[in-house]
């Protein structure tokens, strides 16, 4: 045994563990049970401890961290569901598959709580846009995610792309799955009621993606990495889909006790958890389990093949939840039973394979470890830009970041999701948010994901702040309230000092602008081991928020919608190029200060959004973020087709002004008529408010630094991302 | 007026359908399961959009031998209304309802967008309250709409008048460039020699409500009832 478990990732410590539970030695098919259970993706054992300071409470909270996905309340009887997750190494050993195979996941995570998904969104990381594995991986990807996302008919209506030679090895693919539901069918991953039925539902099982959370997710990359392919589980949408409207027509004949879905550790997982949570054990006839070839019971324990669920079922309801299955095709056989104690039993055809105890695998090891502050930090931000070289036409500049990777126009890749199904996008990708009506009431939802992760390399604390603030904001200037937000935390391996403490850090900075902002973390998800050769990836947390618009009509859009309207920007614009796109862009740095976040700023610049909005005084509204105030107003144009006379009086050097991503900016436009109003609202907040000039015309204007044809810069970032991607 | 919409194993846009017949026009709608072999209780049959068996032999190539698809191409030859749009339209094509075939995009990937549709002819069920020549702005959301027929079947249609929607410039113009997927002719949208079955792969489902940017979708469904009403 001893080596074995070292070959499946536990340590010796951990395996002592295990016999001191066990009071002996365990056998192979415990060992890998608790190998998969125990690796850092499944028990969280690095980050549990730090994870417990974010603020999870609210009146509205229904459901935080811990279930499969976090649930909020929405009034009017409705809740959502949201999660989100990574799928980082699979992506990156098979780019396709791996991506698809993410959705899959998460999607069950939502359904699993009792929620129609209405939507998901993509954060994707990749690395050198010039290099032929970034556009080989870019293309799969996109592919992967198309390809099993609109075949499930939920639309794809967000996420954001990055790219960074920091990714070069290990791409990041996360996804955030949203869902809807009655509040009173909000259903828990949880075994209950004694000699209730444990059923299996839709794929046979096989040996893909064997260990995939023990070798996948829980260790660095190296040379061996294209070896791990069989670990990459197939997707299958087809019966995904299947499964969607199965599982949710039993939940609401109301049929089922629990439901759990299949993924990292498969059976393992499922079983352990849901005993666990209901505080029962549970026996399972191993040799039921549909297969679609010959298996080892070790095998069946651990395997994560797709599309499978667990269902705990009264015995009075087992004849019509497997005619609910039958009719939509699925296989769905009883597999065990729920019995008394803590104890899951594991049958092999009359032997007992497994006798552990469900909550140790489910509860884990927990790690406290040790925390320095890297060394790069203090060369980095030492930084300073003003000895930098400037270009002198700032025109040209700024055609070069809204043609670069990272600001380029996203239209290539959302046209190949079907971003529309189910005929609740009002606002489409590519604004600063998503939003989606909610049929039958006058509401919406308004949706963003973010994380600019070289603000959290060079400072983490203060660039996961930022993530927060900045996902806000989004929600903010789509005319949303931001109500709660889930996460993603993408890091390098945490047994290394420096990579914990930028973890700790980045949490640390995610709970205080969590709890200033007044925003619950719902749920969320940890993907250590972003290595690749050594080398880490920048701290990567991402931040999805879920924002509330009471009444749809009240939607905003960053397009300049008319001409003649004042331009406004709300919030100060500092000399803050540390950190900047135009720093990376323009002189291939990532140095110096990020822009600094004021929360009490943050917050009043948001507060006066979201009024300013409801009030009707703000007709249009942006947020300022990469590339600063120039990229801004040229997405405002762009998106509306209509240019902008600007004049700016400023202390600040013109690069500076334009280029500077300072935070809690917004860029709005008012008619004349209200600008005393929104100057009084904003004074009231303490928030700076200036006039820049006025809507018109074709051409974007700023003093005698930019004059640009419209219709030219919105060539240039349309045809950027296909150009750069072609090669 | 009582619609019935195909579901198909599958299938995605079914809601979609159900929801714009039941809150936008306010007619009767009932879904209707693959496996049922009586549809004659319905004044409009709609296959909706979506993956049926998920696409993974060819579009429409497994559903078409649904029990369901019996009924249909009974209710069609007896001259009853069905409209296939999307796999709707490609699973028509299977079923040997429409001619010709569906290749894949000629970008080959999906596309999601509104494109522009100009009216053919708008003496058809489908497109009565339209006038030839109008423009329509409607999405595509697929990945095989890469229409194709022999020249004998291409010539049929033209002099039929069997070819409906064009995809087109805003203007009108149909041309190269404003073809999204290699379609022969940019061919968006065909009938049979009846003018009763209909297949068309953009969704005006999803463009039938001012809230989601367009309600140009609403002049085919307009057609549907006046033609009811008509015959009524």
């Amino acid at each position: 045994m001893a080596e074995l478990y070292e070959e499946l990732g536990l340590t010796a410590d951990e395996y002592r563990d295990i016999v001191r539970i066990l009071g002996r030695e365990p056998n192979k098919v415990e060992l890998g049970m608790y190998s998969l259970m125990w690796s850092e993706h499944c028990s969280y054992k690095s980050s549990k401890t730090v994870l417990a300071q974010l603020p999870t409470r609210a009146s509205y909270v229904l459901q935080g961290p811990g279930e499969n996905a976090g649930v909020i309340d929405i009034g009017g009887s409705l809740a959502v569901a949201f999660k989100m997750e990574s799928h980082n190494h699979p992506s990156a050993v098979e780019p396709y598959q791996g991506a698809a195979t993410g959705i899959g996941g998460i999607v069950r995570d939502i359904f699993t709580m009792g929620a129609r998904p209405i939507a998901c969104l993509d954060p994707l990381r990749f690395g050198d846009p010039a290099s032929p594995r970034t556009r080989y991986l870019f293309g799969g990807v996109i592919a992967g995610i198309a390809g099993y996302g609109n075949c499930l008919g939920i639309p794809t209506v967000g996420g954001d792309i990055y790219f960074d030679p920091c990714y070069d090895e290990n791409i990041l693919v996360n996804v955030m799955c949203i869902g809807v539901m009655p509040k009173e069918s909000l259903i828990r991953g949880q075994a209950t009621g004694i000699g209730n039925a444990v059923v299996l539902l839709g794929n046979r099982t096989g040996r893909d993606g064997i260990g995939g959370a023990s070798i996948l997710a829980s260790q660095e990359f190296d040379e061996k990495s294209q070896e791990k392919r069989p670990s990459v589980q197939v997707g299958d949408p087809f019966t995904e889909k299947l499964l969607i409207e199965a599982c949710l027509e039993l939940l609401e004949r109301k049929l089922l006790v629990g439901l759990q879905d299949l993924g990292a550790a498969g059976i393992s997982c499922a079983c352990s958890e849901t005993a666990a949570r209901g505080g029962v054990g549970m026996r399972v006839y191993l040799e039921k389990v549909p297969l679609r070839e010959e298996m080892e019971p070790f095998e069946i324990m651990i395997s994560e093949s797709q599309e499978r669920m667990l269902a705990i079922v009264e015995p009075k309801h087992l004849d019509e939840v497997l005619g609910v299955c039958r009719r939509w095709g699925l296989n769905a056989v009883v597999i065990g039973e729920v019995v008394e104690g803590d104890a899951l039993e594991i049958y092999w055809h009359g032997e007992k394979v497994v006798d552990v105890p469900a909550s140790s695998l489910a509860s884990g090891p927990v790690y406290d470890r040790p925390a320095e502050r890297p060394e790069y930090l203090d060369e980095a931000r030492a930084f300073d830009p003003s000895s930098l070289r400037h270009p002198e036409d700032c025109g040209e500049t700024l055609l070069r970041l809204a043609g670069g990777a990272n600001l380029s126009s996203r239209r290539m890749v959302w046209e190949q999701y079907d971003h529309m199904v189910q005929l609740n996008t009002v606002v489409y990708p590519g604004s600063d948010a998503a939003v989606l009506r909610i049929k039958g009431t006058s509401k919406a939802l308004a949706v963003s994901c973010d994380g600019n992760s070289r603000y959290v390399y060079l400072d983490p604390y203060a660039g996961t702040q930022i993530a927060v603030a900045e996902s806000a904001r989004n929600v903010v200037a789509s005319g949303g309230v931001p109500m709660a937000f889930t996460n993603c935390l993408n890091f390098g391996n945490p047994e290394k000092p420096g990579i914990f403490w930028q973890f700790r850090e980045a949490v640390r900075g995610m709970a205080d602008a969590a709890r200033y902002l007044e925003l619950p973390v719902v749920s969320g998800n940890v993907s250590f081991y972003n290595e690749s050769f050594g080398a880490a990836i920048y701290p990567t947390p991402i931040v999805g928020m879920v924002g509330l618009i009471g009444n749809v009509a009240n939607r905003t859009g960053i397009a300049f919608p008319d001409e003649g309207l004042l331009v406004v920007m709300l919030g100060e614009t500092l000399d803050e190029l540390g950190g900047s796109e135009y720093l990376w862009l323009l002189h291939g740095l990532t140095a110096g200060e990020p822009p600094r976040l004021d929360l009490r700023l943050e917050k009043g610049a948001q507060t006066v959004c979201i009024e300013g909005i409801r009030r009707g005084i703000i007709i249009s509204a942006h947020d300022c973020s990469e590339g600063g105030a120039a990229i801004a107003l040229l997405e405002c144009c762009c998106a509306g087709g209509i240019g902008a006379r600007l004049e700016v009086e400023t202390e600040l050097r013109p690069v500076s002004w334009l280029f500077s991503e300072s935070q809690s900016r917004f860029v709005l436009t008012l008619r004349d008529e209200d600008l005393d109003a929104m100057r009084e609202l904003a004074g009231s907040r303490g928030v700076p408010l200036r006039v820049l000039g006025r809507t018109g015309g074709d051409r974007l204007v700023i003093n005698d630094w930019i004059d640009l044809e419209v219709r030219e810069m919105n060539r240039v970032r349309e045809e950027a991302l296909e150009k750069l991607m072609r090669g | 007026m009582k619609f019935g919409v195909v579901v198909f194993p599958g299938s995605n846009c079914e809601m979609d359908c159900y929801h714009v017949i039941d809150k936008v026009l306010r007619e009767e709608v009932d879904y209707v399961w693959h496996q049922e072999t009586d549809v004659s209780r319905y004044d409009c049959l709609v296959l909706p959009g979506g993956f049926s068996y998920g696409d993974y032999l060819r579009c429409g190539a497994i559903a078409r031998f649904s029990p369901v698809m019996e009924a249909v191409a009974d209710y069609a030859r007896e001259g009853g209304l069905v409209i296939g749009i999307c796999n709707g339209f490609q699973i028509l094509l299977e079923a040997g309802l429409l001619p010709g075939a569906m290749l894949r995009n000629t970008c080959l990937h999906f596309i999601c967008r509104f494109v522009d549709l100009r009216v053919e002819n708008a003496s058809t069920p489908w497109t009565n309250a339209a006038a030839v020549g109008q423009v329509l702005r409607i999405p595509i959301a697929h990945n095989e709409g890469n229409y194709t027929a022999d020249a004998e079947t291409l010539r049929e249609l033209r002099e039929q008048g069997r070819i409906i929607l064009r995809y087109c410039a805003p203007d009108g113009t149909v041309s190269e460039e404003a073809n999204p997927n290699g379609a022969m002719d940019n061919i968006a949208g065909i009938c049979n020699e009846g003018f009763n079955v209909f297949g068309l792969m953009p969704h005006p489902e999803r463009a039938s409500e001012a809230l989601l940017g367009s309600t140009d979708g609403m002049v085919i469904w307009e057609s549907i009832m006046a033609h009811y009403r008509g015959k009524g």
